[in-house]
């Protein structure tokens, strides 16, 4: 099968058209459950993003199949084995500026929503609800600032135990991706999400939202989502931050209204219980 | 191409690399010892920089004997030309990054660190400049511009001056106005570099102002230190031309080695106006 | 044209052995020593991959800690990049520029010695940081503070390290430009020059420009962690942001550093075995130059999610979309010179179609990464693994297998085993996909990168993906086999083995006779 200038034109062929198949899964694997996909996208951002991906894919899928057409055309047809003889032509104005202006074309459609949402994200302005999130290494805590659960603070770490990562345990439906106190904010509101860090660079990031954004020692940065429907979304950390970044995850919990107010009253009144024991402690 | 033998000289093979590489070899694992306090960083940054200076002499002692022995053409001079001038800008480049970074800390960092946003984390801090940073509480008092780093402008301007006079005189074959012009250039230079560590010795005893002082110690020292050690390597190569000049080197039309110095002290004057507008001045 | 050879040079008494190679002046030398340098250090880099892909076989901790896992990460990206990529190209440049331009040697012969001999220093500091206290740098290829301001001793080998590679480079890139500026035979115009040693002119230009602030970043984080300056510390009025600029104002331009030459080779590869010029030859010199141009203002699309201003974020998007204009003149200048040439499929041949193919998919995920929202979504994720393993590993690396498969019956004198080659590549371009096709997918689903474990729904994908790394890894000893074994007996070959290679080197003997061109051609 690997003949001399192995060549044949079903070898070519067949790689050809596998690959192009391999390729354009991408764009085929629309299916929204996929869980080889973006998760389905839960705010209007993380919506607008999906679009443009699944349009640049399209343009980049169309783009692929002229080039690599002609080219395989040509890798079929002008070959020397079939007696092909080699034109010697070596330049074109016209065609020449023809495939640059098409590609500027091409990027100036795709840049256009893209501008669009990039000026919706970065629009942190009159906020619901404040969360002010700190990486550290390795845990998030959050202090609500803003908003309905002003005053409310935690951390939030992995709770997916050492045996599970080991080996000797099953590992659990949500491992690694499972905390032990969620960030709960209501559905339907515009949550401004604050990141920093106490130590090293870590990244706060719930792909469901569409937002990712880094938390930086010394610096205050910012963010925004509102959930579409009430639910668990869970994300990472995505900044290297040393021996367990792999190990401090982000879970958001979106409830409705009603149940978020009575979140915050539960959240309230076990913190003022820690702060009366701590009182008669001393 | 090049004249006399019709062939472009290829020096024959040579130790100098593999000497220069192992003084590198000692220096570089010698430096990573002695950060880590291991004793033995220390030998090995000794017998490092001996081996380096045993490698200079010998490599450029190489070079020099060629020269006079005629072997360089117009295409060898022409190829130190273009190497030299491609060395120079790659050290611009390297000092691009510092003041890169001055610039980059003074005009967005500090205003940012002292913005509205961030007094959830430096609430006290009011930004200008200079500063130490909004967390280092240390008091220091800057360098002002008129005193001696003026004096320090006049003299490496100076210098500036006195190395082209002995580049004329070379070119015009008045060998003892060479000698002498070369001469009061290397004597500025080290002048300058004396100002300098007694400005650092001021720096440290009277103003407070140390490497540790935040943003304004770091890129003062770092900036103002790099060229330091330039102006040194500058006024070692001065010191060497001079010998060579002493020794009857150089010709009227062929002196590529005094050229390429001169360039380099040229630099290293364009980089201290830079410094002293930058660091000093504004 | 006939190539007088003068034996009887000047400097012909060169020593045997070990000094030949240790105190050597020849640029074929040279150039065989960074071929095999390179080489090794891909052997470890790609040892360093297979532990990691080893790790992500499955989900949960097997058989590399978190720590060394990112020491692994760490350092397979460094090597890879500094190690096997680039002195692969500068190896490439050493053999081939001074044949393909009709000079004698490089312009600076002994410093390209020491240009070398450089090499093996660094990589000593790099590989045996493993053994030191505290382990490898374990912060990522990119270093960022203030977690690489943490590390041991390793983190100061790895800065000294880098310090040693910046100045091979920045040396390399100076002789390369005095020897192509300086020393070309008679006749040969800048115009009339191979693309080869166009490509590699630009990227020198480039190597210049960024190693030196490379060489600044690192000094300044090694003040940072040792002399207490405060470069990118909030508290001493710096920031680490800081660092991320600096850092890829040079990284930007450092991976078209190691993908230019590779257009360069791809472009003597096709018309030589399409029998037909390279179709639109200046503007494949314009379209390299604007690459190189735009390459030093897109840097910041790798902070997307740093917080910039809307503006900046808008700036870095359109540059790097842009990126892909001059980027797409190439890949249809290439189609275009396929198009109604007369072509055969030697492996070189096969190797730059591979290269196009995956390339452009390599390509494609660069311009979805640059759009900002989609950026956001992948960033630090698998997405961006697969990205660049397709611009690297079917970019660079395919065009380097090219190229040697195209030289070395001019560097030996003999022929490949053509079977075998052809194996190699079909095996490689196979395995390849496996391997990193699926990360896109992974990183769309949400995997970050550098972790060493994962949640159970990327499970499938990892597998996969080892298992073609694994294929991948040993495809590659494969190809050490086949070069051993046409060094050692392979067919003697032709001084012109490819009936359409037109460059001067072509008019040599096969192998290239120690010392070439001392009398220069003259081109007509
Ligand atoms: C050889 C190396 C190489 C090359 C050539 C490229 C090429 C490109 N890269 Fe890539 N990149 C890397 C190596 C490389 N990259 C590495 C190593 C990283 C990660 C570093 C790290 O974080 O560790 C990275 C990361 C990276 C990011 C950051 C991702 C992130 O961290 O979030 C981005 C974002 O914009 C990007 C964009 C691009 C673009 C737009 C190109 C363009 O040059 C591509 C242009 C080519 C084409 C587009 C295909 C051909 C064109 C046509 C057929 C014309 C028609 C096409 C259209 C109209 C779309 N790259
Ligand atoms: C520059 C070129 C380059 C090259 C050629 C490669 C080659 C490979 N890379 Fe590379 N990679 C990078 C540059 C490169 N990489 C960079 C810059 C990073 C980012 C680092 C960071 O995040 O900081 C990265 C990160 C990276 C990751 C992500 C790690 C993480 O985020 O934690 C992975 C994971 O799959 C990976 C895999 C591979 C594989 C399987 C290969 C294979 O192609 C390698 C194949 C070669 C061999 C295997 C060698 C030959 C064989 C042997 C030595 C014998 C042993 C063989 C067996 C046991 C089978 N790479
Ligand atoms: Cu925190 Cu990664
Ligand atoms: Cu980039």
């Amino acid at each position: 099968m690997w003949g001399e200038y192995m060549s044949s034109k079903s070898v070519m062929t067949l790689l050809g058209s596998a690959t192009l198949a391999l390729y354009s899964s991408m764009a085929f694997s629309l299916d929204e459950t996929s869980k080889y996909f973006h998760p389905q996208p839960q705010s209007v951002i993380a919506q607008e993003t999906y679009d443009q991906h699944i349009l640049a894919l399209w343009i980049c899928l169309a783009i692929f199949i002229v080039v690599f057409g002609v080219m395989f055309y040509s890798i079929l047809k002008h070959r020397k084995s079939t007696g092909y003889k080699a034109a010697n032509f070596h330049h074109s104005t016209v065609v020449e500026i023809i495939w640059t202006a098409i590609p500027l074309l091409i990027l100036i459609a795709m840049a256009f929503p893209a501008t669009k949402t990039v000026v919706a994200m970065k629009d942190t302005s009159e906020p619901d609800i404040t969360i002010k999130a700190t990486g550290y290494q390795w845990m998030w805590g959050y202090d609500y600032l803003q908003g309905e659960g002003e005053g409310i603070s935690f951390f939030s770490k992995l709770s997916t135990p050492v045996a599970q990562v080991k080996g000797t345990e099953a590992k659990g439906e949500n491992y690694l991706l499972e905390v032990d106190n969620n960030v709960v904010v209501p559905v339907g509101k515009k949550i401004r999400v604050i990141t920093t860090a106490n130590d090293v660079l870590h990244a706060w990031w719930v792909p469901a939202f569409g937002v990712k954004q880094d938390a930086i020692p010394g610096f205050i940065r910012d963010t925004w989502f509102t959930a579409n429907k009430p639910g668990v979304y869970r994300g990472q950390c995505v900044e290297l931050c040393g021996k367990d970044h792999g190990y401090m995850p982000i879970v958001v919990e979106v409830m409705e209204a009603d149940k978020y107010t009575q979140w915050v009253a539960d959240k309230k009144k076990a913190s003022a219980a820690v702060v009366n024991t701590a009182a008669v402690g001393n | 191409m090049s004249q006399g033998t019709g062939h472009y000289y290829v020096p024959a093979p040579s130790k100098w690399p593999i000497v220069g590489s192992s003084a590198l070899f000692f220096l570089g694992f010698g430096a990573a010892f002695t950060m880590n306090k291991i004793p033995a960083g220390y030998y090995m940054l000794g017998i490092g920089f001996a081996i380096l200076i045993y490698m200079l002499f010998g490599w450029f002692g190489d070079v020099a004997r060629e020269s006079e022995a005629g072997k360089y053409g117009k295409v060898e001079d022409k190829s130190f030309r273009w190497g030299m001038s491609w060395f120079i800008f790659s050290e611009v480049m390297f000092f691009a990054a510092f003041f890169g970074a001055l610039y980059y800390m003074r005009v967005l960092t500090v205003p940012e660190l002292a913005d509205a946003e961030h007094d959830l984390l430096w609430p006290s801090f009011t930004g200008g400049w200079p500063t130490a940073g909004p967390g280092i509480t240390e008091k220091f008092t800057p360098m002002g511009a008129w005193g001696l780093p003026a004096f320090n402008t006049f003299l490496l301007l100076s210098s500036g001056v006195t190395v082209t006079l002995a580049h004329w005189a070379l070119k015009e074959n008045r060998r003892p106005a060479l000698k002498m012009w070369l001469l009061a250039t290397i004597v500025l230079g080290f002048t300058f570099l004396a100002c300098q560590i007694y400005e650092y010795s001021h720096a440290y005893a009277d103003l407070n102002l140390k490497l540790t002082s935040g943003a304004y110690g770091s890129t003062f020292y770092m900036l103002t230190g790099f060229h330091g050690f330039h102006v040194t390597l500058g006024a070692i190569m001065l010191t060497v031309i001079y010998f060579r000049c002493a020794a009857g080197h150089f010709k009227p039309e062929h002196h590529f080695g005094f050229e390429g110095v001169a360039w380099y002290w040229h630099f290293v004057d364009v980089v201290w106006l830079g410094l002293f507008i930058f660091v000093y001045l504004v | 044209m006939a190539v007088v050879q003068d034996v009887h040079g000047h400097h012909d008494h060169h020593p045997s052995g070990i000094m030949r190679w240790v105190t050597t002046t020849n640029h074929k030398d040279i150039g065989t020593m960074y071929l095999w340098f390179s080489f090794a250090m891909f052997l470890v880099g790609g040892f360093l991959a297979m532990g990691i892909r080893a790790e992500l076989f499955m989900p949960g901790i097997q058989i590399l800690e978190p720590e060394l896992f990112n020491s692994f990460t760490t350092l397979h990206g460094l090597i890879m990049v500094f190690g096997a990529i680039m002195p692969a190209f500068v190896g490439l440049a050493n053999w081939q520029v001074p044949l393909m331009i009709g000079a004698p040697d490089m312009a600076f012969a002994r410093m390209n010695n020491w240009s070398f001999w450089l090499l093996p220093v660094a990589g000593m500091l790099l590989v045996s940081s493993f053994f030191v206290p505290g382990g490898a740098a374990a912060g990522g290829w990119t270093f960022y503070p203030p977690l690489s301001a943490q590390g041991g001793m390793g983190v100061d080998m790895m800065i000294f390290a880098v310090h040693i590679l910046g100045a091979s480079s920045i040396m390399g890139a100076i002789n390369i430009i005095t020897t192509i500026l300086n020393m070309r035979a008679p006749g040969m115009t800048l115009m009339k020059m191979p693309m080869f040693v166009w490509t590699w002119l630009i990227t020198a230009y480039l190597l210049v420009l960024v190693m030196p602030v490379l060489a600044g970043t690192v000094t300044m984080l090694l003040t940072d962690r040792h002399f207490g300056t405060s470069f990118f510390n909030a508290a001493g009025g710096g920031d680490p942001v800081l660092f991320q600029h600096i850092f890829w104002f040079f990284g930007h331009p450092e991976v078209y550093i190691m993908i230019l030459p590779a257009f360069g080779i791809v472009s003597e590869i096709i018309p030589t075995f399409s029998r037909k010029p390279l179709f639109g030859y200046s503007s494949m010199v314009y379209a390299t130059a604007s690459i190189a141009i735009l390459s030093c203002i897109v840097w910041a699309h790798h902070m997307f999610t740093v917080g910039m201003p809307t503006v900046g974020q808008l700036f870095f998007m359109y540059a790097t979309m842009l990126i892909a204009v001059p980027t797409g003149v190439k890949v249809f200048n290439w189609t275009a010179t396929m198009w109604r040439g007369s072509m055969t499929f030697e492996t070189p041949m096969l190797f730059a179609i591979g290269f196009i193919f995956l390339f452009v998919i390599g390509g494609f995920s660069g311009v979805i990464c640059a759009i900002v929202p989609i950026d956001i979504q992948v960033q630090d994720t698998y997405y961006v693994i697969a990205h660049f393993h397709y611009v690297l590993v079917s970019g660079a690396l395919f065009a380097i297998f090219g190229a040697v498969y195209y030289w070395l019956p001019k560097w030996c004198g003999r022929m490949y085993d053509v079977k075998l080659a052809n194996m190699h590549f079909w095996l490689s371009m196979i395995f390849f996909n496996v391997a990193f096709f699926v990360q896109h997918f992974l990183g769309l689903a949400g995997m970050p990168r550098r972790i060493p474990d994962y949640s159970l729904q990327f499970a499938d994908f990892n597998m996969i993906s080892s298992i073609g790394a694994f294929g991948f890894g040993l495809t590659q000893l494969f190809f050490l086999y086949i070069v051993i074994k046409c060094i050692r007996g392979g067919e003697k070959a032709a001084d012109r083995p490819w009936e359409g290679g037109n460059t001067l080197e072509w008019t040599l003997p096969s192998p290239a006779p120690y010392h070439t061109f001392e009398t220069p051609p003259v081109i007509k």
